[in-house]
């Protein structure tokens, strides 16, 4: 065991750090889900990140990327929430699908989809649930009919982070006739081919983050099947491995905010309960503890250990801490916590009701909770299902 | 930046692991308790056989001169089996403070191969434990380092609800012929000696949640209640789960607080705080959980439950209490710099 970094990944850092400052936009973006302007700003961003090999670092460097190692991944994200950079609008494809394709793709599906993935070029959204399909995955309905080198897509599709405004979507899709977690395939379809009709569905903060699909006789070839024809069910649950593993919270994300919001407590203590202290100090310890599981997780990989159910633990520790780190914000904040920035007595009430908001879907998204506990019980625990 | 234990840290590890579960079951506790002995010899003599006394003394001294990562996973292997003999305490720390203060004495020998314990009176802990199977006793005087025979110290034993912690209030005249150290060293000394009591007692609780889960587990999936096994409901699932997600946040950070031990700086010292905190907080949660799932049959002495619950809440406030290990999260949390890239930050601007 060595918890210090070696003079490489200093160097790595620094590099990130002063790229980042010289790069990092001076005002905040719009938000990526309230405007298509907004969503183009960020795609923008990601073309400049692209532009100094950032895109995604841990890639092959043929895909966009620099090679390096999850630790270094790691290093890149804490500078890259240290630095306030904008939110990564292209998270479904450089953070799920990505590292699915790069294990289940051919050569030459990762040739096709990674570099303009790395680049911005191409912003997935992700297609899992329907209407019947929720919690219960294994429902979907939609289907995926062969016909000759295409396949036919037909159904509804709902929930999808980021489908207003990306350009591509990966979903689940079934064999006709087939039932359950047989005969699924996962496929990819362009937004804007014909047959695909998009409805934007407004989020409790006003938000167009995500849509609901209805595809009807949607043709895609048959190349945009990652896997093998019925595996969908396997290959999906190894995007979700790494959704809720590894990739989609970065710790740096709530170290930086358990700094904010001691700094926060900092300012306000003469006048709050003393009583908060303890929340701030818990909170901190909470992504804290948040990092080292992931830096100990990283280790396990690197060693050449895979993401098991523990990955389930995961979600449910960092959803239920950025809940509480939030609502302790709020509670030193007291009457002004429910005003919006914009208020002419805000203050210094930032961004901490907007993104307590946002952590209120922590708890539903990527697997609720409940499925969460569920698999936790069986994988982990034994319990009989 | 390696956060994994070596080979040889994991077999050593797993060695405890099957001492304890041939020699230290629940069965063999209760037989234990009934005989009323404070040890059984057999599985004392062959855990120090494997040489476990010696490990955090340095070779000039006859150890094995390993690091608090070396013992961390032995402590957490002790408190999964509520191992009633004090390992912990005579191995991870009287042995080292003993070597610390560079004191001769013919103890040292026996001490070092287990033959003998010597029992710890910090100033952080109001008693002593196992102070009456100790042949000698190290005692805090004005921040001095005090060794004292046995035999030269009266005893009074404080019950305690853990029918195998051994708690007592010591009295003792510090002497000339006592003192071992003086107070700037002994000072550091005590502190190095707090942070190894917190650090492994906070193991020992990881282990006792770790245990609890698993009789619960256990029990769950053979108890039947509306013709199925109780563990099938989501009711009892999600407790188990949501017992095992504070197991699973508390590890990496009692790993963590081992590996920068010898740090010393307010990051490391937080660390093990934070530790302590949280391992005994799962412990608290997992224990109460395992008497849920058991229902009724929980709150019973016949199942084994219990001892790992009275344990756990004699080790929460052991080695320093929540309050005094948050006091120390503080200091470092507000007077520090934050942020991620201080993770593993080895020094501060503070010192």
């Amino acid at each position: 065991m060595e918890l210090s970094y070696t003079a490489e990944q200093e160097a790595f850092r620094m590099e990130v750090r002063a790229w980042l400052q010289a790069h990092v936009p001076a005002e905040p973006l719009e938000h990526f889900d309230a405007s298509r302007a907004g969503f183009e700003a960020h795609r923008a961003w990601e073309r400049t990140l692209k532009e100094g090999a950032w895109g995604m670092v841990t890639w092959p460097k043929e895909y966009g990327g620099r090679g390096v190692d999850l630790i270094s991944w790691l290093i890149f994200e804490e500078e890259y929430y240290r630095a306030g950079a904008p939110g990564r609008v292209n998270q479904n494809g450089i953070f799920l699908l990505g590292p699915t394709l790069m294990e289940f793709g051919t050569p030459e599906q990762k040739q096709r989809f990674l570099p303009p993935m790395a680049a911005g070029d191409e912003i997935w959204a992700q297609a899992w649930s329907e209407p019947q399909a929720g919690s219960d995955l294994a429902a979907v309905r939609s289907t995926a009919t062969l016909d000759g080198d295409h396949y036919v897509l037909n159904g509804h599709k709902i929930w999808s982070s980021r489908a207003v405004f990306a350009d591509w979507a990966f979903g689940l899709f079934r064999a006709p006739g087939s039932e359950r977690h047989k005969g699924l395939s996962l496929i990819f379809f362009k937004l804007d081919a014909a047959g695909v009709t998009v409805n934007p569905i407004a989020k409790i903060n006003g938000h167009v983050g995500f849509a609901e699909i209805f595809l009807n006789d949607v043709r895609v070839p048959v190349f945009n099947r990652l896997g093998e024809e019925g595996q969908g069910w396997h290959v999906c649950m190894a995007t979700a491995g790494f959704e809720r593993g590894l990739m989609l919270r970065s710790p740096a994300r709530y170290q930086v905010a358990a700094a904010n919001l001691v700094e926060l407590y900092k300012r306000h203590q003469d006048r709050v309960d003393p009583a908060l202290k303890a929340d701030v100090l818990r909170a901190w310890m909470g992504a804290e503890a948040y990092a080292l599981s992931i830096y100990s997780t990283a280790s396990r990989l690197i060693a050449g250990g895979s993401i098991g159910p523990e990955s389930s633990t995961n979600k449910i520790f960092w959803s239920e801490l950025d809940i509480a780190l939030h609502q302790t914000a709020l509670a030193i904040l007291g009457p002004r916590a429910e005003l919006l920035p914009q208020a002419p007595d805000a203050g210094d009430v930032g961004d901490w009701l907007d993104d307590y908001i946002f952590a209120l879907a922590g708890p539903i998204y990527a697997g609720s909770n409940e499925i969460q506990r569920n698999i936790i019980a069986e994988r982990m625990l034994g319990l009989p299902r | 930046m390696n956060f994994t234990f070596s080979e040889e840290q994991q077999l050593a590890a797993d060695t405890v692991r099957r001492i304890l579960a041939d020699t230290c079951s629940p069965e063999q506790l209760r037989a234990q308790m009934k005989k009323g002995e404070a040890r059984d010899a057999a599985r004392w003599q062959a855990l120090v056989d494997s040489g476990l006394a010696s490990m955090l003394v340095p070779e000039a001294a006859g150890g094995m001169a390993l690091e608090a990562i070396d013992f961390v996973q032995i402590a957490e292997a002790c408190g999964y089996a509520a191992l009633p003999e004090p390992l912990v305490e005579h191995a991870g720390v009287a042995m080292p403070l003993l070597a610390a203060t560079g004191h001769q004495t013919p103890l040292l020998s026996p001490a070092v191969t287990g033959e003998a314990t010597i029992a710890v009176g910090h100033p952080i802990n109001p008693w002593v434990a196992d102070a009456d199977t100790a042949s000698a006793l190290l005692l805090h005087h004005r921040d001095e380092v005090h060794l004292i025979d046995a035999a030269q110290v009266s005893l009074t034993r404080e019950t305690s609800i853990d029918p195998f912690r051994r708690l007592f209030r010591v009295d003792w005249t510090p002497t000339a012929a006592t003192r071992i150290t003086d107070a700037v060293t002994g000072k550091a000394l005590w502190n190095d000696a707090l942070d190894r009591g917190a650090l492994f007692a906070a193991a020992q609780c990881l282990g006792l949640a770790q245990r609890s889960i698993n009789l619960a587990v256990e029990y769950a999936k053979g108890r039947q209640q509306f013709g199925k096994p109780i563990g099938s409901y989501q009711a009892v699932k999600h407790l188990l789960a949501n017992a095992q997600v504070k197991v699973e946040f508390s590890r990496p950070v009692l790993h963590a607080a081992a590996a920068q031990f010898a740090d010393r700086s307010a990051h490391s010292r937080a660390r093990i705080s934070h530790a302590k905190l949280v391992a005994g907080e799962a412990a608290d949660l997992a224990t109460r959980t395992a008497i849920q799932v058991h229902g009724a049959m929980g709150y019973s002495w016949e199942v084994d439950v219990h001892f790992f619950l009275k344990r756990a809440l004699a080790l929460t406030y052991a080695w320093g209490d929540p309050a005094f290990h948050r006091a120390r999260v503080a200091e470092r949390v507000f007077k520090h710099p934050l942020g991620p890239e201080h993770t593993f930050s080895r020094e501060t601007a503070h010192g």
